[in-house]
């Protein structure tokens, strides 16, 4: 199937994201990519876990001072939903329903802002209330490296989504994109998914101290 | 664009021009291999200075400083610029032509794998001109590296960094080639040992730059921009550079060795006319050492204390690596017993192998035993053995190779004359080099010292050593004449110049087509070429009939991307220098550069054209123009 063919929903091929080689190379190269992701983000959580609450004098605060769960409970949810909305969208994509697919990505992206929002709020608060700063203590240093690189990674998968929705919006669901919007789809689910490891390693393990 | 008319001749700026935007992967194999070479010759030219320097006691041909900086861009270079961009080179080939490929699985990425690195090595060597290079040596410990002053270190960060994900890409992209791209009955236990190395390398690049790009990441967020990830004080922990630094740093040997294994696989059987003995031993050897790998990173960390049990582990670990490679010295042997052998340049290269890195395994298995490192632990010993490995290894892999693959590579024939010299000048040259510094090692010479005194014993043993060092740069030298001389007569040879060729890549006309196969081939069990000569054939069976060919456009993208971190890391470097202020609007120019064509590539509709079938028709002289 040719990349540039027009479809129907009744042609539409039933795993457009692997309907073309292109597809498939690009399918199978970007779980790989994420394999390389989950090493990088296991190597920040080594680094996290070996260096929390390592502060240079008791003046500093510690992990059982900063975190409260409300916040970072209502911030887990905004990115859960935003995951399930996101697979919404990808089953109308594959249905060629491309309207309904552009509005369940563009409440992933709402939810996914929202969830940055939170998370701007909250790097601002341990900075002003606790003195809790990236340059304050190792504990400091790898804390907002292991959650602000999840949050680059929010920013960019926000960005790439955005794009590919300004991008198709006349053009609608074809091949050639039908595996770029499944690829950003899945890079939201391994932000998800990261997400999951720092509420239960860094906040929950860091509740009870 | 869009048929084989456009490949006619052009002049000096429309071939420059064709390179800088090129994602055909022959021409960025060439890419790699001038790159790399280059970068070779510079790091060559630093192990001269350091052999220089220590050829006699008390000398002061380099000042101590300097000579830091030199050890330090010396393995800095030869490791991450020259090895592995020329070995990346040969992949870039090879290894599509070997599984019947018209093409890599994203030739966008491959370039700009290309100049990532390119651009990530430029970077790193300007620190020579901007203010001095980094001097904290190839494993740049975090004190020694946090202590360091100027922006050596910083060059040193940055430009791994960047170079770095360049090789990320070209690891995934293999990764997905071999799986995806494969011709019509190449099964995985038909492909060639080489393109199985070029797979579990790029593997473990993919699980192994990683932990790198952390390493790298903390240095530069405790250099430049004042966090604690390695400053005691601020309740930070040194270690934790020397794990990630030896967790990518370990598996990087192996992504520098199999290959070359696997280069020497494709060698053995060539000139011994014979199939490679064992093959499904020596694919499971591959995957074993692979794996295992992985798991032996410590052994570089005996001495700095993680206790006799965490030793007792990696050592034994590290032994059990010694079992696979064992059984791949066995294979080759087995494979050139009882063949017809023909000693061309490629297989003296392959024979000399055998001895001298099992000279560097047995010393490897003399340091996993952890109480013995104690006595071994940062003396000349070291340094003997990794050169023993690398160069006995891979250098002679590379050169091999190149010999092996010149033709397939440029249609040209090395000098088969000049090659045994050059073989013979650096063999002998090796050893001479570096054998006498196991016995400078265990007589007490510690290694990264600037100078030595007289009357202690080390004086004939350096001496010897630099002469050595001085036989391998005659040797390079002749070998560059050799390619000079080639290219100058451009002699062109041919479909199997070698006459034994046995697999795919062999089975093309020579000068390779820019589309590769015009026809994918029949692929009837290992070393596929070989199973139709022997049926009296001279091309392969096709497996498909002639029709339209897709082929991806060239772009200007993968050169503007990473033109753009190289500019950011200008401004990430010089942004905490006071007078400065000007760093900080560079580091952001430089990345909406980068974000910016990544962007412009995301929107921009890209299709490829299609070479028609009818031009495929009259395409008769079987070969492209390129």
């Amino acid at each position: 199937m040719a990349a540039e063919q027009k479809f129907t929903p009744r042609t539409w091929p039933e795993s457009p994201e692997q309907a073309t080689l292109e597809g498939k190379n690009k399918f199978l190269g970007f779980w790989f990519f994420l394999g390389g992701e989950t090493v990088l983000f296991a190597s920040l959580f080594a680094t996290y876990l070996a260096l929390k609450d390592s502060v240079p004098s008791d003046t500093h605060a510690k992990a059982t001072d900063l975190f409260e769960l409300p916040l970072v409970f209502l911030m887990t949810m905004l990115l859960l939903t935003s995951s399930l909305t996101s697979v919404f969208a990808m089953y109308h994509m594959k249905n060629y329903n491309f309207k309904k697919m552009q509005q369940w990505l563009f409440i992933t992206v709402a939810l996914g802002l929202a969830f940055l929002g939170c998370e701007i709020y909250e790097f601002n608060h341990y900075y002003h209330e606790y003195e809790h700063k990236f340059t304050s203590s190792a504990f400091g240093s790898a804390f907002y490296t292991l959650v602000g690189f999840h949050g680059g990674h929010v920013v960019f998968g926000l960005s790439w989504i955005i794009a590919l929705m300004v991008r198709n919006a006349k053009r609608g669901l074809d091949l050639y994109n039908a595996p770029k919007f499944y690829l950003a789809s899945l890079y939201w689910h391994f932000i998800d998914v990261v997400w999951v490891f720092i509420f239960t390693v860094v906040y929950l393990m860091g509740m009870v101290g | 664009m869009s048929s084989i008319a456009h490949t006619q001749k052009r002049g000096f700026a429309g071939t420059v021009w064709d390179y800088l935007t090129t994602v055909d992967h022959k021409k960025i194999a060439i890419l790699y291999l001038l790159a790399g070479g280059f970068f070779f010759i510079v790091g060559g030219i630093e192990a001269m200075m350091i052999r220089i320097q220590l050829a006699v006691p008390n000398n002061d041909f380099v000042s101590a400083g300097l000579f830091n900086e030199i050890i330090t861009m010396h393995g800095t270079t030869m490791i991450f610029l020259a090895a592995m961009p020329l070995l990346f080179a040969f992949m870039n080939a090879v290894m599509p032509l070997q599984i019947g490929a018209r093409d890599v699985a994203f030739p966008f990425i491959n370039a700009l794998g290309f100049w990532l690195f390119f651009f990530g090595g430029l970077f790193l060597n300007l620190s020579w001109f901007l203010g001095g290079a980094p001097d904290a040596g190839w494993t740049s410990y975090a004190s020694l590296s946090l202590a360091s002053e100027g922006h050596g270190i910083d060059f040193y960060a940055l430009g791994l960094q960047i170079s770095g994900f360049g090789t990320l890409m070209g690891g995934i992209n293999f990764l997905v080639t071999i799986i995806n791209m494969r011709a019509p009955g190449m099964t995985y236990m038909r492909m060639p040992l080489f393109t199985w190395t070029t797979f579990v390398a790029s593997a473990l690049i993919l699980f192994a730059f990683p932990p790198l790009t952390v390493g790298l990441f903390m240095l530069i967020f405790d250099r430049m921009f004042g966090s604690g990830f390695f400053d005691v004080a601020m309740g930070g922990n040194t270690i934790i550079w020397e794990h990630f630094f030896w967790i990518f740093g370990h598996p990087e040997v192996y992504i520098l060795v199999l290959p070359a294994f696997g280069i020497f696989s494709e060698i053995f059987p060539t000139f011994a006319r014979k199939r490679l003995f064992g093959y499904s031993s020596m694919v499971f050897a591959t995957v074993l050492i692979g794996f295992l790998g992985f798991m032996v990173w410590a052994h570089h960390m005996f001495t700095t204390g993680l206790g006799p049990i965490a030793n007792a582990i990696f050592a034994v670990a590290t032994m059990a690596i010694a079992v696979p490679t064992g059984i791949k010295i066995f294979n080759w042997i087995m494979t050139i017993w009882g063949g017809s052998i023909q000693f061309t340049v490629p297989m003296l290269y392959a024979v000399a192998f055998i001895p001298s890195f099992v000279m560097g395994g047995v010393t490897g298995v003399m340091q996993a035993a952890a109480p013995a490192d104690y006595q071994f632990h940062d003396t000349y010993f070291i340094v003997a053995h990794f050169h023993y490995v690398i160069v006995g290894g891979i250098v002679l892999g590379l050169l091999g190779g190149a010999h092996f693959y010149w033709p397939l590579m440029f249609g040209t024939m090395l000098s088969e004359k000049l090659g045994k010299i050059t073989f013979v000048l650096f063999l002998t040259g090796f050893h001479l080099t570096f054998f006498i510094q196991h016995f400078l090692g265990l007589m007490g010479m510690p290694r990264r010292v600037w100078t030595f005194l007289p009357g202690q014993g080390l004086e004939a043993g350096n001496l010897i050593s630099s002469i050595g060092a001085a036989f391998m740069a005659v040797g390079i030298i002749i070998m560059l004449v050799n390619v000079v001389i080639t290219q100058k007569k451009n002699i062109q040879v041919g479909r199997d110049p070698w006459k034994d060729g046995r697999t795919l890549e062999w089975s093309l006309p020579s000068p390779t087509p820019f589309y590769n196969f015009k026809q994918l081939p029949l692929v009837r069990g290992l070393d596929p070429f070989w199973i139709e000569k022997m049926e009296g054939k001279t091309e392969m069976t096709p497996a498909e009939p002639i029709g339209d060919i897709h082929m991806p456009n060239n772009s200007f993208v993968p050169f503007v991307i990473s033109l753009g971190l190289f500019i950011a890391a200008f401004g990430a470097m010089y942004h905490a220098d006071e007078g400065k202020g000007w760093a900080i609007p560079v580091l952001i120019i430089g990345m909406l550069v980068t974000f910016g064509a990544m962007l412009y590539r995301s929107i921009k509709d890209d299709h490829g054209y299609h070479i028609h079938k009818e031009d495929l028709l009259d395409d008769a002289g079987k070969g492209g123009t390129h």
